[in-house]
């Protein structure tokens, strides 16, 4: 049997990231899955960015990722969140294809060099001394590996749960994995188990679309990638839908409760699911005097006619369902395609992976996406992304990639699930990111693309293109810092028309720009600004000089921050010999064993004077 | 190093208080509230005379020791404010350096930087665990005592506000998409925001701890006509020699006159209210004393041993309910006709005219306030002097998320400044517990798919 350098388990959004970034930095890499026609698939909703998940594939992209380009080759709608509000959080979201989204990415797959795809069921891994050296499929065949990276989402004893049925089985019908999970434990790893769900399906030419509102797509166009053109066509979007719940369907919801798995349909459910997306059971139960609850027909393609009901997942049985269903404006005659169900997954707690998501229990074998605990393909995309990338750089003996908290959205979403632990699935939340005014959409090639050229994921190419970019935004920078505009009547009518103080004493165009009302489209429409530059850099440039202050204060409190990252803990420390240590900041220290003085004041439980203890212990002991 | 700030000194009346201060900008903290010589300008290990100002207000007449890196405790640049004792005024001078940007030293913490900078011995490694373990839990129970209840609330309360109005902005900015959540523009939370800058001003005039070290306790002294009310005011005047007696400020009207004790100032005032209006119009009456005993920590009220128990004296009594007390019994020099079994059990009997059960009484004023461990425990001013920063941090971050709505500013960018009120509030009563936001979110958002 062939050896691999990289076996990567798992074909969703994780899983081909992983598995590209492997083979593109020259590794040879063995991507394994259960079904090769699912591979990349969306098993959920139709969708790929949102708020800050759009930021996600940005940087993704930035790092020589696929989900960005892959996304901007097959996507139906698109949509600028938050443009009514500032740059910060400003976030992209495409309805995407189900249809070609998967092939485009199987497409890529295939012409990738150094990349073999496997269809088949890994059961087990072949370890030796706490070291993984390779994979054991169903049929016991063994392919041995550097490094195995695990991306299985949501098929580890997966159990699909509606009514009071359980039925063991990946989403979809899909073959689960039986034994991966015990084998896991078996090494030492702690399983938790989450549940999430999905609702149901609808044929299109069963709703009536004129009871609902209609929601388009943007008419500027973009792209997720930051290094090609918008391929879609603005004006030949498709749209989506909006409709609500209603009293009547809250009656049968309330009526039928038990008969749903959540609420006494099954009793052995021990899955936690995410509050970000609770079931349509939750909502009516929790927010009892809410009188509607809004509801998105999103189609899934254009190649068939699934619209996917989004807000109404549950785990009711199909009879319910149907009553459910009907009971929605515009949906009285609605033929369900698919049953909506709610999934129940292993996944192993996250605080034993280290930031570089490699895990601590196991040398070699690193975890991405839904095992570690995440939910969302983007979330998984981006973990597969550096995992690849650190599998590949443990290979080659260099330092991982970890992205700090500062630098991306990337960086929180790992940080957060290594040094925190979760014990529901965790999405990405801009609320999450405490730099969020750095991590914008706009800056996301500046913040990480040269990472992706020092790993090997960006070409000569589109780095010489990024350099150019740089190059340019700080000309014009330089050139607005030394543009003056002077008072003059003319000068100050204009002003005055653009709500704007008018001027007394000269001043540079660069000082003028941080005035919120005033842009450098607006000054060039008025003529008092002439340029000759890409878009994209004028963009760039204004953006940062009307922040400059915000963005400096935040930099500052990310130094400090970052001041704490460079000090670095060793890893043989032993945590009972530091007697000073309260017993609760011990026991946290000693899970997690994190990586430096930084980490460890973010774990709940260990309080400033733990860190001074532990600061002090490191200077004797080790003399750092 | 980022520059830390604590009293080195045990604190007391009369005697010098230090206040250290270390770190890369201490003495440019200590610069900005110094008028005298440009400290930033001065040679190294030099004393300089001046005083400690809070805007065009002198604190304090002060020393102020420049020590700059690296022959110092800490190795870093130290400067040592000399001030001249007295619990309020060390206080406000720790209060305008913590304002200004220094960080209130941990337990131990100048002498762990000493440490880190390779100052103290390795030997003296352990010690200095001990010391920051012994310290922190030393002072994490007097600062948990030391917040009362009602400020806890009173900030919980405050924080639930900008909580409520930064999951709002939040849920906007996560779930733009959902039509059914107002959207929350930065119009909509002005009215709120300057609501809750109200709140906070109030809070932070009369935070009782603030107060209590600031302005010091006031006792109100009830009581009939002839019971001894004014001899005892003399009494304890006299004893602890009264520092003024007549001062500006609202209470300039009430308070009769000023002692200290265990370094606190206790303002007594007059409730000659009560005592005119026996007979005359009783609403008047009732409404001065009302306002009188709204303004009181602590209320005496004084019975007399040789009288019977009057009407009278039952509503007095009636009124202490809701207070902090103490009931005196005076005159028990003389017979006793008073029937003490229709009164509360925890009197103290006192006979001011033969000076008998004044000490008692201070103690129990003492033990009510818990001022001796005001006194021993000096980390107790210490979280007092930084609560009240913090209190004052929240509002200038009020003040800015107010200005940058005016400059029309997007919304989130004012919830920057409001975000970090918020947090300055949270360390206050060490609530630091980060997915806060994220769960008072999901509780009152109904989000997903």
């Amino acid at each position: 049997m062939k050896e691999y350098e990289i076996i990567v388990v798992g074909g969703g959004h994780a899983g081909c990231e992983a598995a590209l970034a492997s083979a593109r930095i020259g590794h040879s890499t063995l991507l394994v899955t259960g079904n090769i026609k699912n591979i990349a698939t969306m098993p959920c909703n139709p969708s790929i960015g949102g708020s800050a998940k759009g930021i996600i594939v940005r940087e993704i992209d930035a790092l020589g990722g696929e989900m960005g380009i892959n996304a901007d080759k097959t996507l139906i709608q698109m949509k600028m969140l938050n443009s009514s509000k500032g740059p910060s959080v400003h976030s992209l979201r495409a309805q995407a294809d189900k249809i070609t989204y998967p092939q485009e990415m199987l497409k890529t797959l295939k012409k990738q060099k150094n990349l073999d795809l496997l269809e088949g069921m890994v059961e087990d891994l072949i370890v030796k001394n706490k070291e993984v050296k390779g994979i054991i499929l169903s049929d016991d065949t063994k392919i041995s590996s550097q490094t195995v990276i695990l991306t299985t989402g949501t098929y580890l004893k997966s159990d699909i749960l509606r009514g009071s049925k359980r039925t063991r089985s990946g989403p979809h019908g899909e073959n689960p994995s039986l034994h991966l999970s015990d084998n896991l434990k078996k090494y030492g790893f702690e399983i938790l188990r989450l549940k999430t769900g999905t609702p149901p399906r609808i044929e299109r030419s069963s709703i009536d679309f004129s009871q609902t509102k209609r929601e388009d797509g943007d008419k500027i166009p973009y792209t997720f990638s930051h290094d090609i053109s918008p391929i879609y066509d603005v004006n030949r979007q498709e749209p989506c839908y909006l409709t609500y719940t209603n009293e009547n369907t809250h009656k049968i919801i309330l009526d039928n409760l038990s008969k749903s798995s959540m609420y006494g349909g099954l009793n052995d459910i021990k899955g936690v699911g995410p509050r970000y997306c609770p079931s349509i059971e939750d909502k009516v139960t929790r927010f009892r005097d809410k009188e509607r609850h809004q509801l998105f027909l999103e189609p899934e393609s254009l190649y068939y006619d699934d619209i996917y009901l989004q807000g109404f997942s549950t785990s009711m049985p199909i009879d319910i369902q149907e009553k459910m269903v009907h009971s929605l404006k515009g949906l009285e005659n609605a033929k369900i395609l698919r049953y909506a169900y709610a999934i129940e997954y292993d996944a192993i707690y996250p605080t034993q992976i280290n930031a570089s998501l490699e895990t601590k229990i196991l040398k070699n074998l690193f975890t991405a996406g839904q095992i570690n605990g995440t939910s969302g393909y983007e979330e998984a995309a981006c973990q597969g992304l550096i995992a690849g990338i650190n599998a590949s750089r443990k290979i080659e003996g260099n330092k991982p990639l970890i992205l700090k908290r500062n630098e991306a959205y990337i960086g929180v979403l790992i940080d957060d699930l290594v040094t925190k632990g979760t014990i529901e699935p965790y999405r990405m939340l801009t609320s999450r990111a405490e730099y969020r005014l750095l991590l914008r959409h706009d800056n996301a090639d500046l913040r990480l693309r040269e990472y992706g050229y020092q790993v090997g994921l960006i070409s000569e190419e589109r780095h010489q293109k990024f350099l150019e970019y740089c190059h340019q935004i700080e000309k014009l920078k330089q050139k607005l810092l030394t543009l003056k505009l002077t008072p003059s009547i003319e000068v100050n009518s204009i002003l005055e028309k653009l709500n704007s103080t008018p001027l007394k004493d000269g001043i540079t165009i660069y000082e003028l720009l941080k005035r919120t009302e005033i842009t450098i489209e607006l000054l060039i429409k008025n003529n008092l600004l002439s340029l000759d530059y890409p878009k994209k850099v004028m963009n760039e440039v204004e953006i940062q000089i009307k922040y400059d202050g915000y963005i400096k204060k935040v930099e500052r409190e990310a130094e400090k921050m970052l001041k704490n990252e460079s000090k670095q803990i060793p890893i043989d420390i032993d945590y009972s010999k530091i007697k000073n240590l309260a017993s609760e900041a011990r026991q946290k220290l000693e899970k997690i064993r994190p990586a430096s003085i930084g980490q460890a004041s973010r774990i709940s439980g260990v309080n400033p004077a733990d860190i001074s203890i532990l600061t002090i212990y490191l200077r004797k002991n080790y003399n750092e | 190093m980022d520059t830390i700030a604590a009293i080195s000194t045990a604190l007391g009346v009369g005697a010098i208080s230090i206040i250290r201060v270390s770190g890369d900008d201490s003495v440019k903290i200590v610069n900005k509230i110094f008028k005298g010589k440009d400290l930033t300008k001065v040679k190294s290990h030099t004393i300089h005379y001046g005083h400690i100002m809070e805007g065009e207000t002198a604190v304090d007449e002060v020393l102020v020791s420049v020590m700059l890196s690296p022959k110092t405790f800490t190795t870093e640049d130290v400067v040592e404010i000399n001030s001249h004792g007295g619990i309020a005024t060390t206080n406000k001078v720790l209060e305008l350096l913590l304002f200004n940007g220094a960080r209130l030293a941990e337990p131990g913490e100048f002498t762990k930087r000493a440490f880190l900078n390779g100052r103290i011995d390795l030997i003296e490694a352990d010690g200095i665990m001990n010391l920051i373990s012994s310290k922190t839990e030393n002072s994490r129970k007097l600062s948990m005592n030391q917040l009362t209840g009602r400020v806890t609330n009173d900030i919980k309360k405050l924080r639930q506000n900008l909580v409520e109005m930064l999951s709002h902005i939040e849920v906007n900015i996560d779930y733009p998409e959902y039509e059914d959540i107002e959207e929350l523009t930065t119009e909509k939370i002005l009215p709120s925001l300057l609501t809750f800058r109200e709140n906070l001003q109030n809070i932070i005039k009369n935070s009782s701890d603030g107060k209590l070290i600031n302005e010091g306790i006031n006792i109100g002294i009830i009581g009939r006509p002839n019971v001894g009310k004014s001899s005892l005011l003399n009494a304890l005047l006299e004893e602890e020699k009264a520092i003024v007696t007549d001062i500006e400020g609202t209470t300039r009207d009430i308070v009769e006159g000023k002692i200290t004790l265990k370094g606190i100032i206790i303002n007594f005032i007059d409730t000659a209210g009560i005592r005119e209006t026996d007979n005359v119009v009783e609403k008047i009456g009732v409404e001065k004393s009302k306002k009188i005993i709204h303004q009181c920590d602590l209320l005496i009220l004084i019975l007399n041993n040789n009288e019977l128990l009057t009407q009278e004296d039952k509503e007095l009594i009636s009124i202490l309910k809701e207070k902090k007390h103490i009931i005196l019994i005076n005159k028990i020099d003389l017979e006793n006709k008073l029937d003490l079994t229709e009164l509360p059990s925890n009197l103290l009997k006192i006979s001011i005219k033969e000076k008998r059960g004044l000490e008692e009484l201070k103690q129990r004023i003492v033990d009510i306030f818990n001022l001796e461990e005001l006194e021993t425990k000096d980390l107790t001013y210490l979280s007092d002097a930084r609560s009240i920063s913090l209190l004052k941090k929240s509002l200038v971050y009020i003040d800015e998320a107010v200005h940058s709505i005016n400059q029309n500013e997007p919304i989130e960018i004012v919830e920057f400044n409001i975000k970090d009120a918020w947090e300055s509030l949270g360390e206050i009563i060490g609530e630091t517990y980060k997915e806060e936001l994220l769960d008072e979110l999901f509780s009152r958002f109904c989000l997903g798919k």
